[in-house]
């Protein structure tokens, strides 16, 4: 990596052109800067500067209680926010040994996998755009919505979601959430299929995509990366497969993997996990049928606020939402890591708790921050055009970038 | 878990680095090892190039602070083997008025940025790094935000000290 471009000119000739590609450019999706240094229109040389909205997520949670922290991971990466919510509820009860029943971790399954789909939906849509295809863009943004409404039967909010509880959920599922899933896997396959059929063979995307940005397998596992970059390298390596939490064990999938790591690895492995995603949903839906309807959170009554109506008519009750409500139910004097797989890659929690009612340390592993520092030196040597393609392919999500 | 049992795991680990690594624990089946920061490098790369261990994926690296520890700065490194499918923590303690530690840059490219975040939030000054700037602050910031004397909000406000709520 080298020094900073405006700060070091390195040009004695002054033939090169500098480039500030970012922060707000229509290209770049999100609040990304490089400077780079422009040899006609090829990159000689780029430097990342990241953190333009670094909210301090870090510092803001040793300073709430547990339940309140979920609301931050909502805006970790914001395309695939209940994948982060649950990542973070099952990191904490992990740390309190909450079990939860089969009944919450497939309701957690169906719609961590809704999630990653609608992540997925944009970032192959995107690229699409990004390539000259605004069609595909369209066509599918159209399911992402179909998803939103799901998440808003559910717990109410569409984008960021805080969707779940420590435990569980905070209402039950109705029918009419269960009502548009089965809508959304009847609609949704055609349209993906669609979606492949326009581009999978499509002349002016394999020629944009293929061989772009290739990405050796030693390479990504060097800097780190996970999730489907990783996997289009070649690695087979998922989270869910090879520590599987929330049951995922019980569920029947294939891990996709591609081979050169290019941008249109990346896209095809994006589009299998789609299709697997829907498996899944199809699979839980089916064993959610042998569990019993009510149960929609695990029997934790220091740690899972009763209803409200409970807490005016119930002594039990408002004494454990007063004990929730000001932090005094002991926890655990220890450490943990969880890692979930987002849509993204592995996205880790990392607490240390000193017993208290607020973390004492958390740090988040976030892929798109791990993923995105090769941008730079692997955009040295290429056309400015495909550079603005690799950034579209890594789905690098500004929130997730600078927590 | 994995192929390997934590048992397995200290057993090589300790025939390799005798009397260098001593065990904090096993919280959650993560084995949890603390060095000093002269051996971690050799202890990093021969976990990562050691045929029946390979933890060739560095899953993360960041920092903790312990304001009343004599050592006060903690660097936790995170490794994962994806042969056997084991993770494993290694922790570093640092004395606040000579805050170094080698890079490990030089084992994974990754460890990059998260050495960079963990010097921007904590002060931490990873020694051989090529590119040891401020990543996610500004860059003339001069405090280490994620230290714990560093305030939230405003120190003066005091509609939220504790002994209003009875704690």
């Amino acid at each position: 990596m080298q020094n900073h471009p405006v700060y070091s000119d390195n040009d004695p000739q002054n033939e090169l052109s500098t480039l500030n590609l970012g922060p707000t450019h229509p290209a770049t999706h999100g609040v990304f800067q490089n400077v780079l240094q422009l040899d006609g229109e090829r990159i000689v040389s780029g430097v990342s500067t990241i953190g333009y909205i670094h909210r301090a997520f870090e510092k803001i949670a040793e300073h709430r209680p547990f339940y309140q922290i979920t609301p931050l991971t909502d805006r970790l990466n914001y395309c695939s926010s209940p994948i982060n919510n649950m990542g973070w509820h099952m990191t904490v009860e992990k740390l309190l040994g909450i079990e939860t029943p089969k009944r919450v971790d497939y309701l957690r399954v169906i719609i961590m996998e809704l999630a990653r789909i609608s992540d997925h939906i944009i970032c192959n849509g995107v690229l699409g755009v990004d390539t000259g295809a605004f069609t595909g863009f369209l066509y599918m943004m159209e399911h992402r919505e179909a998803i939103y409404e799901i998440y808003e039967e559910v717990c109410g909010s569409r984008l960021t979601t805080n969707i779940g509880r420590i435990g569980g959920f905070e209402r039950n599922f109705n029918t009419i959430a269960f009502n548009k899933l089965r809508k959304f896997l009847k609609d949704f396959p055609p349209v993906l299929k669609e979606f492949e059929s326009l581009f999978n063979r499509n002349r002016i995307f394999v020629d944009r995509t293929k061989g772009v940005a290739e990405v050796t397998a030693e390479q990504a596992l060097s800097f780190s990366w996970s999730g489907p970059l990783l996997r289009a390298a070649g690695v087979d390596y998922d989270v869910r497969e090879m520590e599987p939490y929330s049951s995922y064990e019980d569920f029947d999938f294939e891990v996709p993997v591609g081979e050169k790591g290019d941008v249109y690895a990346r896209f095809l492995v994006r589009n299998e996990e789609m299709w697997q995603s829907l498996r899944i949903i199809e699979q839980a839906l089916v064993k959610l049928e042998k569990e019993p309807t009510d149960i929609f959170h695990a029997d934790v009554p220091e740690f899972y606020l009763p209803p409200k109506e409970e807490v005016y008519n119930n002594m039990e009750a408002l004494i454990y939402h007063f004990k929730i409500v000001m932090g005094e139910v002991p926890t655990p004097n220890t450490e943990v890591y969880h890692s979930v797989e987002g849509a993204n890659g592995e996205l880790g929690f990392y607490l240390v708790n000193d017993g208290g009612r607020s973390p004492y340390r958390l740090h988040f592993r976030r892929p798109s921050f791990i993923n995105y520092q090769m941008y730079a030196p692997m955009s040295r040597g290429m056309l400015l055009s495909d550079a603005i393609i690799n950034m579209s392919s890594l789905n690098v999500i500004a929130g997730e970038l600078d927590a | 878990m994995g192929k390997i049992t934590n048992e397995e795991l200290l057993k090589k680990i300790n025939m390799q680095f005798d009397g260098q690594l001593t065990v904090i624990g096993e919280p959650f089946g993560l084995l949890t090892l603390e060095t000093t920061r002269e051996k971690i490098i050799s202890i990093l790369s021969w976990l990562k190039t050691e045929p029946s261990l390979q933890f060739i994926y560095l899953t993360d690296i960041t920092a903790i602070h312990y304001p009343e520890q004599e050592k006060q700065i903690g660097v936790i490194y995170h490794l994962h083997s994806l042969v056997n499918n084991v993770r494993i923590r290694i922790k570093v303690f640092l004395d606040e008025n000579d805050i170094h530690i080698p890079t490990a840059t030089t084992v994974w490219d990754g460890a990059n940025w998260m050495e960079r975040e963990t010097y921007d939030f904590f002060g931490v000054l990873f020694d051989g790094h090529p590119d040891l700037r401020r990543i996610l602050n500004v860059d003339d910031m001069t405090a280490f935000p994620m230290r714990k004397e560093f305030p939230l909000e405003d120190p003066n406000r005091v509609d939220k000290k504790d002994y209003f709520f009875g704690r």
